[in-house]
């Protein structure tokens, strides 16, 4: 689904990511983990197409199109999902109005008519109600006022409603408090299927214990210097990174 | 001088002007220029009483000693006031385009955007509209509905033969003849305009809208609206419609007065989307507005307005709050794009006591615009207990815009109480990002969040209004990104 080969990219004129490779198959849960700054989320705004996030080597391809030449909004309507580390707030516009443009905007893409209103409500109290956020969060304004779980809660509904064929999805764990971790969790697992895929970036191997990854990579530098399974994960756990940054250099 | 006399001079005068504009009577439209003769012309024409015309004729005079103002934050080039003709009767039919394939096409596609039916658009396009499809059936349904309640709505020219009294009455009562420069030029050369009068204790039945009197409305560029609501009268007003009409003038000096006497309320909603000119600045409306209200004990005036178009904007809606308990409400969007100026606000004039007043104002500048808010809050020496709140937004879209804010607070009464709160911000490039990264595009995005910055001043509007406005936010801002 996602191949991602010898990719580099800067953001401004510094180079980020320098020589990014990976592969993504659908069904498949990956998780990144990494030293603060190493580049994750740059990853994932390079993927998602933000300004001045340019991919200046390498090649990305998406369900089989070259991801690098499409817009920003034409990736979101093929179906990649970002769920932001530092959501943004939109004062006055509310949360379900947002959220129905975008569902039509996605719909419209796949030649489909534009959801009825009624019908979308009744799904999005449904969703909300999954991630346990109560209902009047749909008339608050996009993030306007949340707290932080609230926003990241809010991040996993709106995935939850577009449902992209992949999800990235950039420390929605972190913030979380113990229950809101297992409810997110549960969340991430219910959209598991074969068609999708799931990116995981996290600092937390607890998060993993609740959604079993397929494979764990580090990206440290601007690049996966080492990947394996869910074992990997406890290993860092345990050992921190030093002992892989020394054993790659 | 005798009456004889008099009448000899008014039948020399009439005969002398007659002859001079034979001409142009036959084409219906004056030669550019103005002076007495021309003021003579245009109430002639309307038929109108000798004291209509005095009353022309010394706002005239006045005007002649007045100089233009210059003190708000817009520059454009000196409008040549002898260059303008001052009188063009409606259109014939036949000068109209026959169809909608003669229209601008341009123009199509932004009354497609807005969502206008086709018969609508024919309307507002000026398309000869076959007299079955006019909006006269209408008219006369809601006519009658309105009469039932005694409720008078009808052309300001109507109003001058049928309700004398009122008119004079009331008629330069709220915005005197010499107010300023505009209102000076629009008492002596006004075309044509609504009266609305409520009787006592009636609520009207139907919001009254310069909708349902299109082909009056298009009457000409110097309209006078006077709304008259009695003792616990209620009524709702919406003016303008929602489609840009092209206007070969370029001066648009309106004049809106509105008296609410005790107990009464009076809500008066403006859609202006006049022509803004073109990408580069070239052409567009000038808009001189002046639009004020009285409030009585207990009464309250609510102005909401949503200022989209023209290219230069210069408007303060204002209430004189006279009555003791009385209440002043101004709830603005005012959105500049390209090359549009808007110098824009209120002034609340606080005289009664514990007299309130509300000023909400979001200013949006894109492109290269300028937008500015400038409200006045005067809190006179009577006004025991009185209290404003202000707020005074703004939102910039890219660098090259800008907006600014002159608030002027006036108190001499200790008691009163004035708040003011202002805040700019930017359409931030994250919150672009996140609306692209859930596919939306960028216009929409824009359009998104501007209309959540308006958001307060839209549940103001009547319903229907609402969602217009917020479509013609999103026509306005075009080409605003990217
Ligand atoms: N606009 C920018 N200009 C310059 N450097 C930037 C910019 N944005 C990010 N960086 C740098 O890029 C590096 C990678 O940042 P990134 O946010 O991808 O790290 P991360 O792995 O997600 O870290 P964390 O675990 O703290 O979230 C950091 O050193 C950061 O300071
Ligand atoms: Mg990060």
């Amino acid at each position: 689904m996602l191949s991602v080969k010898e990719l580099r990219a800067s953001v401004g004129d510094k180079e980020i990511l320098k020589g990014l490779s990976l592969e993504v198959k659908a069904g498949e849960v990956h998780a990144i983990m990494g030293p603060n700054g190493s580049g994750k989320s740059t990853l994932g705004h390079v993927l998602a197409g933000r300004e001045n996030y340019q991919a200046i080597g390498g090649s990305v391809e998406f369900d089989g199109k070259n991801l690098l030449d499409m817009d920003t909004e034409e990736r979101a309507r093929e179906g990649l999902f970002l769920a932001f580390q530092y959501p943004v707030e939109i004062p006055g516009v509310s949360n379900m109005e947002f959220l129905k443009t975008a569902v039509d905007a996605v719909r419209a893409h796949r030649g489909q008519e534009a959801i009825d209103s009624v019908q979308f409500m009744k799904l999005a109290r449904e969703k909300c109600k999954a991630v346990n956020l109560d209902d009047q969060f749909l008339k608050r304004g996009v993030n306007e006022g949340f707290s932080g779980g609230e926003k990241k809660r809010n991040e996993l509904m709106q995935m939850m409603l577009l449902e992209p064929k992949l999800c990235i999805m950039d420390e929605t764990d972190s913030g979380l408090d113990i229950d809101a971790l297992q409810v997110v969790a549960e969340g991430v697992n219910a959209m598991r299927n074969e068609d999708r895929a799931i990116v995981l970036v996290t600092h937390y191997q607890r998060l993993l214990d609740f959604i079993k990854p397929d494979f764990v990579h580090v990206l440290s530098g601007g690049r996966i210097i080492k990947s394996g399974d869910h074992s990997l994960a406890l290993e860092l756990e345990e050992k921190g990174y030093g002992w892989i940054t020394k054993e790659v250099a | 001088m005798s009456q004889s006399e008099q009448a000899q001079i008014d039948t020399l005068l009439k005969n002398d002007y007659e002859a001079g504009f034979y001409t142009s009577v036959e084409s219906d439209t004056l030669p550019p220029g103005l002076d007495e003769d021309v003021i003579r012309f245009i109430s002639n024409k309307k038929g109108e009483p000798d004291w209509m015309l005095e009353w022309r004729l010394e706002a005239y005079r006045g005007w002649l000693e007045m100089v233009e103002p210059e003190w708000a934050h817009v520059r454009y080039p000196k409008v040549d006031f002898q260059a303008l003709s001052y009188f063009s009767a409606p259109k014939s039919m036949a000068d109209k385009p026959k169809s909608l394939d003669e229209v601008d096409p341009e123009l199509l596609r932004t009354y497609e955007k807005l969502g206008i039916p086709l018969h609508e658009q024919e309307m507002l396009a000026g398309v000869a509209v076959d007299a079955v499809f006019d909006s006269v059936s209408v008219g006369t349904t809601f006519r009658a509905k309105l009469f039932e309640a005694g409720v008078i709505f009808c052309s300001i020219s109507e109003a001058v033969h049928e309700y004398p009294e009122l008119v004079k009455k009331y008629l330069g009562s709220v915005v005197p003849r010499k107010d300023n420069f505009y209102a000076a030029l629009n008492s002596a050369v006004f075309s044509d305009g609504s009266f609305v009068y409520i009787p006592k204790g009636v609520r009207c039945p139907m919001e009254l809208s310069t909708y349902f009197r299109i082909n009056e409305a298009k009457t000409g560029q110097f309209e006078r609206t006077l709304i008259v609501a009695e003792e616990g009268s209620h009524v709702s007003y919406l003016e303008g419609c929602t489609a840009p009409m092209r206007d070969e003038n370029q001066l648009h000096a309106a004049v809106v007065e509105l008296v609410a006497l005790d107990n009464a309320q009076i809500k008066y909603s403006t859609v202006q989307n006049w022509y803004p000119g073109d990408k580069e600045g070239k052409g567009g409306i000038y808009n001189f507005v002046t639009k004020r209200g009285v409030c009585h004990d207990s009464a309250k005036i609510s102005w909401t307005q949503v200022e989209t178009g023209s290219a230069v904007t210069w408007k303060y809606p204002s209430v004189v709050l006279r009555g003791d308990n009385s209440v002043g409400e101004f709830y603005s969007v005012a959105l500049t794009n390209n090359h549009q100026q808007a110098d824009t606000g209120t002034k609340m004039i606080h005289m009664g006591k514990n007299t309130r007043s509300t000023i909400i104002s979001k200013g949006i500048s894109a492109g290269q615009s300028q937008n500015a808010y400038r409200g006045l809050v005067r809190m006179s020496q009577r006004a025991e207990g009185a209290r404003n709140y202000t707020q005074c937004d703004s939102l910039l879209i890219g660098d090259r815009c800008g907006a600014h804010t002159f608030p002027y607070i006036e108190s001499r009464n200790p008691s009163a109480v004035v708040e003011h709160e202002a805040t700019t911000s930017k359409v931030s490039e994250d919150q672009l990002y996140l609306c692209q990264q859930r596919g939306l595009d960028a216009e929409k995005a824009v359009s998104l969040i501007v209309n959540g910055f308006c958001k307060e001043v839209f549940k103001e509007l009547p319903m229907e209004f609402a969602v217009e406005a917020g479509k013609l936010l999103e026509v306005s801002l075009e080409g605003s990104v990217g």
